[in-house]
């Protein structure tokens, strides 16, 4: 029987993460996701499941403590907010290149600098097209209810071990702070040693007589090896790309106007799709809940049957780049974004895709 | 009749056989240094420990970036300055495991400096090598937070200037004030001596760490002949003329219950 739980975003991912058996937890606070570490201290799951949960000195120090869990083969993970998810991209970098499992939560905030504690959509680039230096990808998840926050640190976990990279939860202050019921499973129980050494024969676990040793390193120096290490990393994107494209589609049968937003902006798209379609306008809603891989076939195939699309992003404009790559720019692709913490109302996104339907 | 040096290789006249917790890879460590000498006493601790299978290395950035090519163990390469808190982690994910950072200067009291603090101060039950050589080896001889006043580098070209460059960093003076560390001592491995010594506090620190005690740090002090421009002998004599005084040798903290 699942259990029914009224929560707040952020909690629900902390929930989540203990009972998709996380071996380990490192964050550092910043509005708005501090309840996050705030939520685990609370519960102490140290004292129950074994899940370490520590508060580092720095962002900088977290996502290297991840580096070091995720390198011994456990399921570790942290969290943080635009400005600390800026100061772990050199430790993203190197968990990407040493092929490291891990989850990295991003509930994002307004910026540049320090910006505002309010949601935004404005780290899309950030999380996408690289973020810290080198040739390299992670896996980017986007949920876009209290739900999918419980829910991603199981199905984060699982992509993470399957391909040995890196996934970030791209959240946004409103699915963070927001409280909706949640569905909470039968908790996974943590790995144990054995079952690490089996799951994760690269990790280091200690040296046994009847291994060679097992090293954790993104330092190729030889030109031509370091060069055939990032093609293979390019190749198991490709299977990630193959495989792992998720998207959900809302009135999208018949629709002959598209909406193409993820997270909150693609909550505000849903409501504004239902005051079109009482207009008597055919709108429907894609919300991508892979950003990368990115659904771009599926854009693409349904842009055949669209007369024009409109991406929402609480930003000024970063994943419609990635819609009009996917159209081949076959129709209009317009971008209405609100950025700096300002929250789109449906009524405001309804009335600019009506506004582009009749040509103003 | 001639003698061959198989003649001589023979298990009589063997006095010493380089530890198998180092592996047949050439030091990539300039002639002269003392890192190599560092890495061996580690690795020579913890096999007479019989802890192969229970290590866990964190390498730095810096000359012993590549200690992962060398030590005989499972291991870690950190990015730079980070090494303790990789280490914090997998003590805390593995707390049956031995765990050590081998770090040099600019790694563990520049960049490093709040990880190497912070790892300390929580008293992790983990164990810090610290060499320290005064010097930005591997990037090319530029000047280090431990850098002495008017020494030459490649970024001090007429010396370190206290007034603009600042003074050296004593972080182990430092970390040794902080609750959380165990035993901190400081070391050289430039003569047999001073070798049998450093590994004694060596095998302390990992003895500590069998024991739960919490955090030991051991600096060794070392030359770098090719970043100070001098023949491993000159920049030997050198270190014991100005390092030493700078960062004199011998235990700076030792646990109260092995004073009595
Ligand atoms: C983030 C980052 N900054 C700078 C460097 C370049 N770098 C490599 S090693 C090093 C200094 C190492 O000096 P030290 O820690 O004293 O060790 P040594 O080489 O002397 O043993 C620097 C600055 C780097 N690799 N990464």
């Amino acid at each position: 029987m699942k259990e029914l739980k009224l929560m707040k975003g952020n909690e629900a991912f902390a929930e989540g993460t203990i009972r998709a058996g996380a071996d380990a937890y490192f964050g550092y606070p910043i509005t708005p996701q501090s309840e996050v570490l705030e939520y685990l201290m609370a519960v102490r799951p140290y004292e129950t499941t074994g899940m370490v949960v520590l508060q580092a000195e720095s962002e900088i120090a977290a996502i290297n403590m991840v580096y070091g869990g995720a390198s011994c083969g456990k399921r570790v993970l942290t969290s943080s907010s635009s400005p600390g998810i800026s100061l772990k991209q050199e430790g993203i970098s190197y968990l990407a290149g040493a092929e490291l499992p891990c989850i990295i939560l991003n509930v994002v905030r307004g910026g540049p600098g320090l910006g505002t504690i309010q949601p935004s959509q404005s780290d899309y680039f950030q999380s996408v097209k690289g973020g810290g230096h080198g040739d390299y990808k992670c896996i980017v998840l986007a949920p876009s209810s209290v739900q999918e926050m419980y829910d991603f640190p199981k199905l984060g976990f699982e992509l993470a071990f399957k391909y040995r990279n890196p996934v970030l939860i791209l959240s946004d202050g409103i699915i963070g702070q927001m409280m909706e019921k949640v569905y909470l499973d039968e908790p996974t129980p943590r790995w144990s040693e054995e079952e690490v050494i089996k799951n994760s024969p690269w990790a280091t676990t200690g040296k046994v007589v009847d291994r060679e040793r097992n090293i954790i390193t993104s330092l190729i120096l030889e030109a031509s090896i370091q060069e055939k290490h990032v093609i293979k990393l390019y190749e198991k994107y490709k299977v990630i790309e193959e495989n792992e494209i998720r998207y959900e589609t809302f009135q999208c049968e018949d629709a002959e106007y598209l909406f193409v937003a993820y997270g909150s902006s693609a909550r505000i798209c849903q409501k504004a799709v239902q005051i079109l379609r009482e207009k008597g306008i055919k709108a429907g809603l894609l919300r991508p809940i892979t950003l990368l891989p990115y659904p771009k076939k599926a854009i693409n195939d349904l842009s055949k049957q669209i007369k024009s699309i409109v991406v929402v992003e609480m930003s000024m404009g970063q994943m419609v780049e990635d819609v009009m790559l996917a159209v081949e720019c076959k129709i209009p692709v317009n971008h209405y974004g609100r950025t700096g913490g300002v929250i789109p109302s449906p009524k405001e996104v309804a009335d600019f895709m009506m506004q582009k339907i009749k040509g103003e | 009749m001639q003698i061959s040096t198989k003649d001589i290789i023979k298990p009589e006249n063997l006095v010493y056989t380089k530890t198998k917790l180092l592996t047949d890879t050439p030091l990539s460590y300039c002639p002269g240094c003392g890192h190599g000498t560092a890495n061996r006493i580690v690795m020579e601790v913890l096999d007479e420990m019989g802890v192969q299978d229970k290590t866990i290395g964190i390498a730095p950035v810096g000359c012993s970036v590549l200690a992962y090519n060398f030590m005989n163990v499972d291991m870690i390469q950190a990015a730079h300055g980070r090494a303790p808190a990789v280490a914090t982690a997998v003590k805390r994910v593995f707390p049956d495991k031995f765990v050590f950072t081998y770090q040099g200067d600019g790694d563990l009291a520049a960049i490093g400096t709040a990880e190497t603090i912070h790892a300390c101060n929580r008293g992790e039950n983990i164990t810090i090598i610290f060499v320290n050589n005064g010097i930005y080896g591997m990037t090319g001889g530029q000047m280090a937070p431990t850098t002495l006043p008017n020494m030459k580098s490649s970024t001090s070209p007429y010396g370190r200037d206290v007034e603009i460059m600042g003074h050296p960093l004593r972080i182990t003076e430092l970390v040794a004030q902080l609750p959380g560390t165990y035993f901190v001592s400081r070391q050289a491995v430039h003569t047999p001596a001073a070798v049998r010594k450093a590994k004694k506090a060596v095998r302390k620190a990992f003895e500590n760490q069998k024991l739960n005690k919490g955090l030991s740090f051991v600096e060794i002090v070392s030359n770098c002949n090719s970043g100070w421009k001098m023949t491993p002998n000159d920049s030997n004599k050198w270190m014991e003329e100005n390092m030493f005084p700078a960062y004199p040798l011998g235990d700076i903290k030792v646990p109260k219950d092995e004073n009595i």
